[in-house]
């Protein structure tokens, strides 16, 4: 059974701009965001499967909603983010102490050298990939690869709409990849494509991407995803997955989605 | 701590700011050694891999050194600054590390022997350049610790500062020279097959270019085959023509020149017959017993003893001679130096402002002032045995152009590229 971690978002708002997707004049619907939320919930437990870990939400930590963004993790070891912003780095220490509470083996990272969770760092069980430049820096990739002693391809982010891996990058359960190829430079496409054979690569339109199609969560043969993403659904749908598309028009205010709101913990 | 570099004699030396960097991880198949790599490039600075090490397996992370170089200083930084978001950070630095010499000519354990590369040490975060820098000696550095110098092993006193151990201390590649020459590949192929004309033309380009601008010195060592093969006049022409500005050579050579002088041979033989002349093997003993007695070689060509040659070119030319002897020498004449190491300190201070040396037939001469130079004085080694230049290469002189090549004709050739109607 797939083991997600989730934070509520009794605290969600948009109180500062950290990424071109939010305003602070551009204010979140409260009720709306709450009940997308828990629709999201309802399909990953329901529809999907998944066992749901909730974490305590935090007064003043707006974006503690965005859990992805909480560390990575690999079997039982964790390490916790390092965010470039300061407004972030204050949930630092509770996504610390939520893995250190429930028994993780947690490595520090070094203060600045930013690293932001498994919103960066995602892949296949024999082809990790890094995104830097945006927010995590290259230099953690080192690291992380010491840490978890596993190969970390790290491939360069350049366009600020998609500033974290996940907004543009989504390994399916089967091997394929879910992507937008214009959001990285020539050389992480070549890297890529050097990993991931063409028949596996499933590139997304546009117009899909700005939807943040990429930002999907995917459980065996289910695929969560934002609602609109008609292109991506039935590419899916011809590979064999069946796709659960979720209203999350309130997170994408901030820059989120349904990848953005979950943890996979294993 | 990017800076322009000066060279040895302090002029600025153009593409030469330059800085190492490292870079750590799964570089490779992420082509990001490969990014790095086209990004110093089409910024217009160049690189050196250093050192390239790929992990065993997909897991083990890679890791490559890269000298970065640049036209200014400003550009480095801005090629620094390019790399830096991919990982390329510039590698901690540390000062060089010295000890004080234990006694008089004995270096401390572990000192540093130098290349003859312009070379420069870290003192108090600052790199400085090594002054004078020869091959196979040691850096000594003042007690401000602001310069370094090279310094022999004979010359170290106890308690100099020597540079240990290989921390704070880069060697810096040569530049390519402007001139598109000969000597701009800065390769000592070595080989008689080779044709000779262009070599010799590209030499003699040089020295009227040096001689006419006044921008430094040429250097000519040679052995005594010059005079018996028939080069005398041709040198002694050039050396009047001021294209020469410093000699090196051994009792031999100045004593048959001499003997050509007073009796027109060259251990014994007749330069213009070619026959051995009646007790001529004692020429070259009459001829030193001669200048011995006069006290000096310059005082018997002031006298008028001698009058022409290639020791009275020099004399008349102004011309710095180090004549360093050897155990077979007769005589020797006056000024030549006996004590090895005597002989070494003198032809190094005779090399401040040479930018072209001339090594023609001699072994001993050519190896040992070969060891004198740095790298990037122009150097030619002529000798019509293939292997003194290759031995030359072998020191460590790899910028030395070798030519394959009776001396004679050499100088004869040389000097009617300059215009000696000879």
């Amino acid at each position: 059974m797939s083991h997600i971690l989730v934070c509520p978002p009794d605290y969600f708002d948009i109180e500062y701009e950290i990424n071109p997707w939010m305003r602070v004049s551009n204010q979140v619907e409260v009720e709306r965001a709450k009940s997308q939320w828990y629709e999201l919930m309802r399909v990953l437990e329901q529809e999907v499967g998944a066992l749901l870990e909730r974490m305590q939400p935090v007064q003043g930590l707006p974006d503690m909603v965005f859990t992805a963004n909480a560390g990575s993790v690999m079997g039982r070891r964790a390490v916790p983010s390092r965010f470039r912003h300061p407004e972030r780095q204050r949930e630092e220490a509770h996504f610390e102490a939520w893995f250190r509470s429930h028994g993780y083996e947690v490595t520090v990272l070094d203060k600045e050298l930013y690293f932001e969770g498994a919103g960066d760092l995602l892949g296949f069980p024999d082809a990790r990939f890094g995104g830097y430049r945006k927010r995590s820096e290259i230099r953690a990739y080192a690291r992380l690869s010491e840490i978890f002693e596993c190969e970390i391809i790290p491939v360069e982010l350049v366009d600020s709409r998609f500033y974290h891996l996940d907004t543009c990058f989504c390994p399916l359960s089967g091997g394929e990849l879910l992507y937008y190829p214009p959001a990285f430079d020539y050389y992480a496409q070549a890297a890529m494509a050097d990993r991931v054979a063409p028949e596996r690569r499933m590139v997304v339109p546009e117009f899909d991407a700005l939807k943040f199609a990429c930002n999907a969560v995917c459980v065996g043969k289910h695929v969560v995803l934002p609602a609109g993403c008609e292109a991506t659904m039935q590419m899916l749908d011809a590979r064999g997955y069946q796709p659960h598309p979720v209203p999350l028009s309130e997170f994408m205010k901030s820059g989120g989605s349904a990848k953005c709101l979950t943890l996979a913990l294993d | 701590m990017a800076r322009a570099e000066k060279s040895r004699n302090g002029a600025s030396n153009p593409g030469q700011a330059q800085e190492t960097v490292v870079i750590d991880g799964h570089i490779i198949d992420s082509l990001i050694l490969a990014k790095v790599l086209d990004t110093i490039l089409m910024m217009g600075g160049a690189f050196d891999l250093r050192e390239v090490k790929v992990g065993a397996t997909r897991e083990d992370p890679s890791r490559a050194k890269i000298l970065v170089r640049a036209s200014t200083t400003e550009l480095l930084g801005a090629i620094l600054q390019a790399i830096q978001p991919h990982g390329a950070s510039v590698e901690r630095q540390s000062d060089c590390r010295f000890e004080p010499a234990p006694a008089d000519g004995v270096l401390p354990d572990g000192f540093y022997a130098t290349t003859h590369l312009p070379s420069q040490v870290r003192l108090k975060g600052t790199w400085v350049e090594v002054e004078a820098i020869e091959m196979d000696v040691a850096i000594r550095v003042d007690s401000a610790l602001t310069s370094a110098r090279t310094v022999t092993m004979a010359d170290a006193k106890r308690g100099d500062l020597i540079v240990t151990g290989r921390d704070g201390i880069r060697v810096l590649p040569l530049e390519r020279p402007k001139e598109r020459d000969v000597f701009s590949f800065m390769e000592s192929q070595v080989s008689s097959e080779r044709p000779h004309g262009h070599i010799i033309r590209d030499v003699a380009g040089r020295m009227r270019q040096l001689r006419d601008g006044g921008s430094g010195k040429t250097l000519f060592a040679g052995g005594p085959a010059i005079v018996h093969a028939g080069g005398r006049e041709a040198l002694t022409w050039m050396i009047d023509e001021g294209y020469v500005q410093v000699l090196f050579c051994g009792n031999a050579l100045a004593a048959h020149d001499m003997e050509a002088a007073l009796y027109g041979t060259s251990l014994g033989f007749g330069l213009c017959a070619g026959r051995l002349v009646p007790h001529g093997h004692e020429h070259h003993l009459r001829t030193i017993n001669r200048i011995r007695g006069i006290g000096s070689i310059e005082r018997a060509v002031k006298t008028g003893v001698i009058t022409e040659g290639i020791m009275a070119a020099c004399v008349r030319r102004n011309v710095k001679v180090v004549m360093a002897g050897t155990i077979r020498d007769d005589g020797p004449l006056p000024g030549v130096i006996t004590d090895s190491m005597a002989a070494q300190s003198a032809m190094r201070a005779a090399l401040p402002g040479v930018s072209l040396v001339l090594l023609v037939a001699s072994t001993l001469h050519a190896v040992a002032t070969g060891n004198l130079l740095p790298a990037s004085v122009a150097t030619v080694c002529v000798d019509v045995n293939p292997s003194v230049p290759t031995k030359l290469a072998v020191r460590g002189s790899f910028q030395a152009v070798g030519l394959v090549m009776d001396a004679a004709s050499f100088l004869r050739e040389l000097a009617r590229e300059l215009g000696w109607k000879g």
